[in-house]
């Protein structure tokens, strides 16, 4: 039987060369829960439509008598699970894709893990696919994973689903059970908004309703998988979609041509249509859509091209190009869902990158309102999210950018956001809408500017930022520091650590998440005292480079002198002048830098004391020094270094 | 030229100039690794779309395991300079010295001294941080598993269980000083999606590829092709002349032919269709074991 379907398909496949394939490209995902079939599915299909290749089969019935979990029959999943490793553990662990093209339709398949530590996986190929196959095990019937996997699907954005009740025939194609499952699935799906969902009762293994309708379930009146697939419009009417363009490259081979190179996101564009730059709200209009194949009429969604404006408009790569009429929301606060999917945790206030289309730049994450629980759709307190969790968030980037909401435009809505550290992707991110707050609160013009302040008092405004462990001489230096500038008539102000935790920021704690926060609150203060042309000394553990460098990037260019307090952990220890160490090592405090918690040392500091036993004198004149140097205070030659003391 | 036949190649060629694009713009020092194959000439070709009326800011890059057909040498070549494109090629001196030849150390060795070093040895000397490669997503399992952009250490190993996830056409192009990245814009095509494209677009291909009478031996059971005199015949080992054409195309004494009569890229592509073979089949590295590739993966090899 089986040989029979092959010798039938590749008939139908001889006659593909004749037929272009009538709809567009099908992308697709499918998922489930372990062991649910998924990959067996695949494996079927690809079979069926003859797509398995005589080495390829040879190959495959070597492997099944090796791994296989099917007996004395081939295991389709064998052919899907490419890695060695998964292959051993029987468990898929990443996504594949594949190709499948009938002679009416070509597909690409992401075969997703089902392995609840993977869902960050499925969430990926569910970025760019239409369609989900959702698989479900007729025994079994709903699981957790399937509502989180629908909950996943729906939030990215897919709109039609097929419900595959996968081994049937265990069930003795039981008709009422199916009923059933369908059933408790629509209840659960009903809040997601899918378009189309369409179940169907199969057996990958046997290839019941897969390609060919099965004789066991006469009570089935829906398609079979593959007709369904074939058939199904997954393409938005676009044509409503206004015109959305985001600058990839800037092309300029002479200099008489500058284009602009990119994909049409979203809308369409003609020669001689009005534009505006988002940002800027710079308008022109379009003079020539440009290809190699020679200049376009009109350009849609998905074609790449390369656009050339009637003025000279100062353009970047990031730049949005839209429809003046129907502009996107240009922002610097905005709310989205955030799906977290690194090993390392969310840190509010720390600062990430954030990649939206074509623009790449800082963001922290300032509020996490809730986290949500995608198996009941539910919302919960948090304070972070770790791996596979969904939350949403209240982010604000360096600069305003230019996005649509998610549920709009799925390529303006999207975003990632970057490890600065690592440079792993860290959270894939959905924007919901900008912030009021953002849009509505606009920055108070001032008269008076920190430069003002600044000459009164005959200095310029700086941070000197004191980090190292705990114990290295941060607050003794800065002290010194600041009874010298004192003598000299500079008006400064002194952040400690220990004081600031007294006050302002007494509610916070010792662990990662609230030193972040601990840290992002100083630095908005120092840049306050800086506002108010004062020199502002700051002595803080402040143990991540990741804070330090978002409080660097409050201040203006140059401000914000970061000092290596450099004293070696024994001499710290040793002198432990409030006997924190001590405690530390006998386990009593927890999360103390240096002994359970890591400091991660600046890698280019403007200044390193501290070092080969340099005294907190000797480091106090270097930094006054360098206040001169930089002209932040008047060189005195008269006075001595030690007049003040 | 003409515009693609089908809205399914148009999809594809967009998404690859994306590709291209993105590189060029968020990399210092780009290259594109051109093997002088079907996927390199359609790579070479896409390039020259997405950056008109530029030309592609990047040199071609050839590592050259000195085993190559003379056919594909010329070719190459001759393709350089039909797009004015800088041209690097790049020998492993050192494995030449020791005398590695895929006759002489067999096809394992061969393949990781000339191809394998000498891709990383050329990828140091010119210290290029993103490299493009014309790898498909079909050609092979582990392969479907790769990422469009795929992070190699300094080492330039690669960490299958490490990917970062590649979301939307948002690419995570960030890397530390001495990693690279290796980019597949064909990384969605499948082989007949590719000789479905170079027919639309009739891009040059080269002649290897068109059955036509070769001079053959056969060994382990493939057709191989007697391209000169670096081919040692055994003793009694006489060439005959067969209808043959090359569906992928590697080092030659590695490179099994297949009999054909297609001497057309439609004829090709008719063939293909009623194939039941797959395209690495005639590829001999690749048979060593089951998961072969992904070893040669880890260890840097394209």
């Amino acid at each position: 039987m089986l040989e029979l379907a092959q010798a039938s398909s590749k008939a139908s496949l001889a006659t593909q060369a004749e037929q272009a394939p009538a709809l567009a490209t099908l992308r697709l995902i499918t998922c489930g829960s372990v062991d649910d079939g998924k990959s067996t599915l695949i494996g079927r299909l690809l079979f069926e439509q003859s797509l398995i290749l005589d080495d390829q089969l040879a190959a495959l019935e070597r492997d099944s008598r090796r791994h296989g979990t099917d007996g004395e029959n081939i295991d389709f999943a064998l052919l899907v699970d490419g890695l060695e490793a998964e292959r051993e553990q029987g468990i898929t662990i990443d996504v594949a894709y594949r190709y499948v093209s009938t002679k009416r339709r070509s597909f690409i398949i992401a075969d997703t893990p089902g392995h609840e530590q993977y869902t960050r996986n499925m969430a990926t190929a569910a970025s760019s696919a239409d369609l989900a196959i959702l698989l479900v095990d007729a025994r079994k019937g709903l699981l957790t994973q399937t509502c989180r996997h629908a909950a996943i699907v729906s939030m990215l954005g897919i709109r039609h689903v097929v419900l595959a009740v996968n081994k049937i025939d265990l069930t003795g194609f039981d008709a009422e059970g199916f009923a059933k499952i369908v059933a408790d699935f629509r209840a659960f799906a009903e809040p997601l908004g899918f378009k189309t969902l369409v179940p169907i009762p199969i057996s990958a293994r046997h290839g019941d309703n897969v390609s060919q309708r099965s004789a066991n379930t006469p009570w089935h009146r829906g398609p079979v998988l593959l007709e369904h697939l074939e058939s199904i419009e997954v393409a938005e009417d676009n044509s409503g979609q206004p015109f959305r363009f985001a600058v990839q490259w800037v092309n300029r081979p002479h200099l008489d041509f500058r284009g602009f190179s990119g994909e049409i996101s979203s809308g369409s564009v003609r020669p001689g249509d009005e534009i505006v730059a988002a940002g800027s709200g710079r308008a022109s209009r379009v003079a020539r859509i440009v290809t190699a194949d020679g200049d376009l009429p009109i350009a849609e969604a998905g074609d790449a091209v390369t656009l050339t404006l009637a003025d000279e408009l100062d353009i970047a790569r990031g730049d949005v190009l839209c429809d003046p009429k129907h502009r996107p929301e240009v922002s610097d606060q905005f709310s989205a869902n955030l799906i977290w999917m690194s090993d390392d945790k969310l840190l509010p206030g720390r600062s990430y990158l954030m990649k939206a289309g074509a623009r790449t730049v800082p963001v922290t994450v300032t509020e996490l309102k809730h986290r949500i629980d995608v198996n009941t759709l539910g919302e919960l307190p948090a304070r972070t999210l770790s791996l596979n969790e969904v939350g949403l968030c209240n982010l604000a980037t360096t600069t305003p950018i230019a996005f649509d909401p998610y549920k709009a435009n799925r390529s303006t809505g999207a975003f990632i956001l970057i490890d600065r550290a690592t440079n792993a992707t860290a959270a894939a991110g959905l924007i919901l809408h900008g912030l009021r707050r953002a849009t509505n609160i606009h920055r108070q013009g001032l008269n008076i500017a920190k430069i003002d302040r600044a000459r009164l008092k005959n200095q310029k405004a700086a941070a000197l930022w004191f980090t190292g462990l705990s114990g290295s001489g941060k607050s003794t230096i800065a002290n010194l520091v600041e009874s010298r500038l004192y003598g000299r008539g500079v008006h400064t102000v002194l952040l400690d650590g220990d004081n600031v935790r007294h006050g302002l920021n007494k509610d916070l704690g010792f662990t990662e998440v609230d030193r972040v926060e601990n840290i992002r609150r100083v630095g908005e203060v120092t840049k306050l005292m800086t506002e108010a042309g004062l020199i502002a000394l700051c002595a803080f553990i402040s143990p991540f480079r990741a804070e330090r460098r978002l409080v660097r990037e409050l201040l203006d260019e140059g401000e914000f002198i970061e000092i290596f307090v450099d004293a070696p952990i024994e001499d710290c220890i040793a002198r432990d002048p409030k006997g924190l160490y001590k405690k530390a090592i006998a386990g009593e405090i927890k999360n103390f830098t240096g002994i359970d918690q890591s400091y991660e040392p600046p890698q280019d500091p403007e200044l390193i004391v501290g070092r080969d036993g340099q005294t907190a004198e000797q480091a106090a004149a270097k930094i006054i020094a360098l206040l001169v140097e930089r002209g932040f205070i008047d060189k005195i030659d008269d006075l001595g270094d030690d007049w003040s003391i | 030229m003409k515009q693609p036949a089908s809205p399914h190649l148009r999809r594809l060629e967009a998404e690859a100039i994306f590709i291209l694009r993105e590189v060029v713009a968020e990399f210092e020092r780009p290259v594109m690794l051109y093997s002088i194959g079907k996927d390199s000439s359609v790579m070479l070709h896409l390039a020259q779309k997405a950056f008109f009326p530029s030309k592609p800011p990047f040199p071609l890059l050839h590592v050259d395991t000195t085993w190559k057909f003379r056919e594909m040498i010329s070719f190459r070549d001759a393709a350089a300079q039909r797009v004015g494109m800088e041209l690097l090629v790049h020998i492993n001196e050192e494995g030449v010295k020791r005398g590695v030849s895929p006759v002489a150390s067999g096809s394992s060795v061969h393949t990781q001294v000339m191809k394998t070093e000498g891709l990383r040895q050329a990828l140091d000397k010119w210290r290029f941080d993103a490299a493009f490669g014309g790898a498909r997503r079909d050609e092979e399992k582990s392969r479907a598993k790769e990422r469009i952009f795929s992070h190699r250490s300094t080492t330039h190993a690669w960490d299958p269980r490490n990917q970062r996830p590649e979301l939307w056409r948002l690419f995570n192009t960030r890397i530390k000083p001495g990693e690279s990245m290796r980019v597949f814009p064909l990384s969605n095509w499948t082989e007949l999606d590719v000789w479905d494209y170079v027919a639309a677009e009739e891009i040059p291909v080269v002649p290897l590829y068109l059955a036509k009478e070769r001079p053959v031996v056969t060994r382990d059971g493939a057709l191989i092709m007697v391209d000169d005199e670096r081919l040692p015949l055994a003793p009694g080992e006489v060439p005959r002349m067969e209808k043959i054409r090359f569906r992928t195309l590697g080092c030659y004494p590695l490179t099994g032919a297949i009999r054909s009569e297609a001497q057309t890229i439609p004829e090709i592509i008719a063939e293909m269709r009623a194939s039941t073979t797959s395209e690495r089949e005639g590829r001999l590295i690749d048979h060593d074991e089951s998961g072969s590739m992904e070893k040669k993966k880890r260890e840097g090899y394209f």
